[in-house]
């Protein structure tokens, strides 16, 4: 109870210098904004703004005050035809307003945000292949860096403390692997088969539920959007496809293939293996899908929360904005909260599914 | 578009960084981890089925020990029971060999009271016949005195043989 009342006031502190620092870098601006409205550019933007918050980017914003940004600098990793391959600090960029030998951030059309290359009259002549390390790949590595550290050492103390209690670290993860072993993959897989399965559903929570709370806090090295991230998700999704197709018996194959149903809805139009083999790509689509809407829309939610103090502080005045701040801030606190209760139902979610369908690839035929 | 678009450089990346992560924990992690609770469920469901082995031992030899115990009590009765037939048995063979005793005591005494009677009265017939004899002798001494004194002689001499 303690711990998690601690994690509680950790994430509303964290939170509460998110909003000092906003209010920082956006406040002065309302202020000059409201008297006088042809500074249109200084206008609070909302949509950008909360967009911005949730999406992949070549550097790591921390703060910025006024005009200047502070941000940590990830490299970019290019490859082009023409220019061959290209590492760099995306601080060349200067926040996107330059360009560096070749490259720069498109602002606009389809590769918005993406890194295009250019040929001397800044015209862009197409797309590199892209595999820099971006700040959703930095906040992976962050949780990775954390979830290694953490199991690595509840490995260590569980080889220690062989035959004793466990204690610590130990004892805080223990009730959760037994779960995950116990109500998840024994259930959906079967006392025989579930073991083989067991590292990748752990390894599967862990890395989601790690992320999902991680980016929960809102300052550095964490609170990059990962699971909202539908690249992430996808290779999530990915790999539990991979392991529920390798891993498919003769059963299940034939259950796609030539599935007990009348010979007339096979033959001669395929029309149940067809519905099958969607089934089979739709199973991980929608593990992508819900895991990614989900995390996606908290994040959306507390920053759209945020972002209506800016709001109002813009059309009514700063005194409006903080006014709505106090309502702003609760409904925060309140998502967040809410967050915290969806971090661990979609890692779970995502394990049990996964759990299923390996459950439903390597079933036995009973009839 | 641009959220629900994945892109190739992040798989690229989450592609390798997962699959690191599954492989490292696989091997480092998870099997010493799952081995360990697996060793120490083993441990606790055979210290709990040996509890449980040794509580149906002592139950069964207090089983045992009650059965043992039954047995003596019972044996204890019977030893009890006959010894106390033999005390019986005993006391009365004793008491019917004290009255024949006593029986036998009892007759030769008579016997020898009857054998000392029949002495005695042989004695005194002895007796009365000697002193008969005696008091004819001395009525016939003194024959030639004085009837009177022969009357008083006679007399006396009755008067001596009473007081014999």
């Amino acid at each position: 109870m303690l711990k998690i009342s601690k994690v509680i006031m950790i994430l509303l502190v964290a939170w509460g210098v998110f909003l000092l620092r906003v209010s920082a870098q956006q406040l002065p601006g309302t202020e000059k904004a409201v008297p006088d409205s042809s500074h249109s550019e200084k206008v609070f933007d909302a949509g950008k703004f909360v967009i911005e918050h949730v999406s992949d980017a070549y550097e790591w914003h921390i703060t910025s005050f006024g005009e200047k940004h502070i941000s940590i600098p990830l490299p970019v990793i290019v490859y082009s035809s023409t220019k061959g391959l290209n590492i760099f600090l995306s601080s060349k960029f200067h926040h996107g307003e330059a360009a560096y030998n070749g490259f720069k951030i498109a602002h606009e059309g389809p590769y918005e945000g993406k890194i295009v290359e250019i040929d001397e009259s800044g015209e862009i002549v197409g797309k590199p292949v892209d595999i820099s390390i971006t700040k959703t790949v930095a906040g992976v590595l962050v949780s990775v860096i954390l979830l290694l550290w953490v199991f690595l050492s509840v490995a260590r103390s569980a080889q220690k403390n062989a035959g004793k209690a466990p204690s610590g670290l130990q004892n805080l993860v223990e009730p959760v692997i037994v779960f995950i072993r116990d109500e998840v993959a024994r259930p959906a897989i079967g006392d025989k088969r579930f073991e083989k399965f067991m590292p990748f559903l752990l390894t599967l929570f862990f890395f989601i539920l790690f992320n999902n709370l991680i980016g929960l806090i809102p300052i550095f090295p964490f609170g990059a959007n990962v699971t909202g991230n539908i690249a992430v998700t996808m290779v999530l999704a990915l790999f539990t496809f991979v392991l529920t197709t390798i891993n498919g018996n003769k059963h299940y194959w034939k259950e796609i293939y030539n599935p007990d149903v009348p010979w007339w809805l096979k033959f001669p139009i395929p029309l149940m293996p067809i519905v099958e083999l969607s089934g089979v790509i739709t199973k991980p689509f929608v593990l992508m899908v819900r895991l990614f809407a989900n995390m996606m829309a908290g994040h959306l939610i507390v920053t759209v929360f945020v972002s209506l103090i800016f709001i109002f502080g813009s059309l009514m005045g700063a005194t409006a904005g903080y006014g709505i701040s106090v309502v702003s801030i609760a409904f925060s606190v309140f998502m967040l909260l809410l967050d915290v209760l969806v971090s661990f139902i979609q890692a779970y979610v995502f394990t049990l599914l996964s759990a299923l369908y390996f459950g439903m690839a390597t079933a036995e035929h009973h009839h | 578009m641009g959220l629900v678009t994945p892109n190739p450089g992040t798989i690229f990346w989450m592609v390798i960084i997962f699959g690191i992560v599954l492989f490292i924990l696989r091997k480092f992690a998870w099997k010493p981890i799952l081995n360990a609770l697996k060793d120490r469920e083993i441990s606790i469901a055979n210290a709990l089925s040996s509890a449980d082995k040794a509580r149906q031992e002592v139950a069964s030899l207090k089983a045992d020990h009650e059965k043992i115990i039954s047995e003596a009590r019972r044996e204890k009765d019977l030893i009890l029971k006959e010894a106390k037939e033999i005390r019986e048995k005993i006391v009365a063979e004793a008491k019917e060999k004290a009255m024949q005793e006593a029986q036998k005591s009892i007759e030769l005494a008579r016997q020898q009271i009857e054998s000392e009677k029949v002495a005695a009265i042989g004695e005194i017939k002895k007796q009365v016949a000697e002193l008969s004899v005696l008091v004819a002798e001395k009525i016939l001494r003194k024959e030639l005195l004085a009837t009177d004194d022969q009357e008083k002689f006679v007399n006396d001499s009755l008067n001596d043989l009473n007081l014999n």
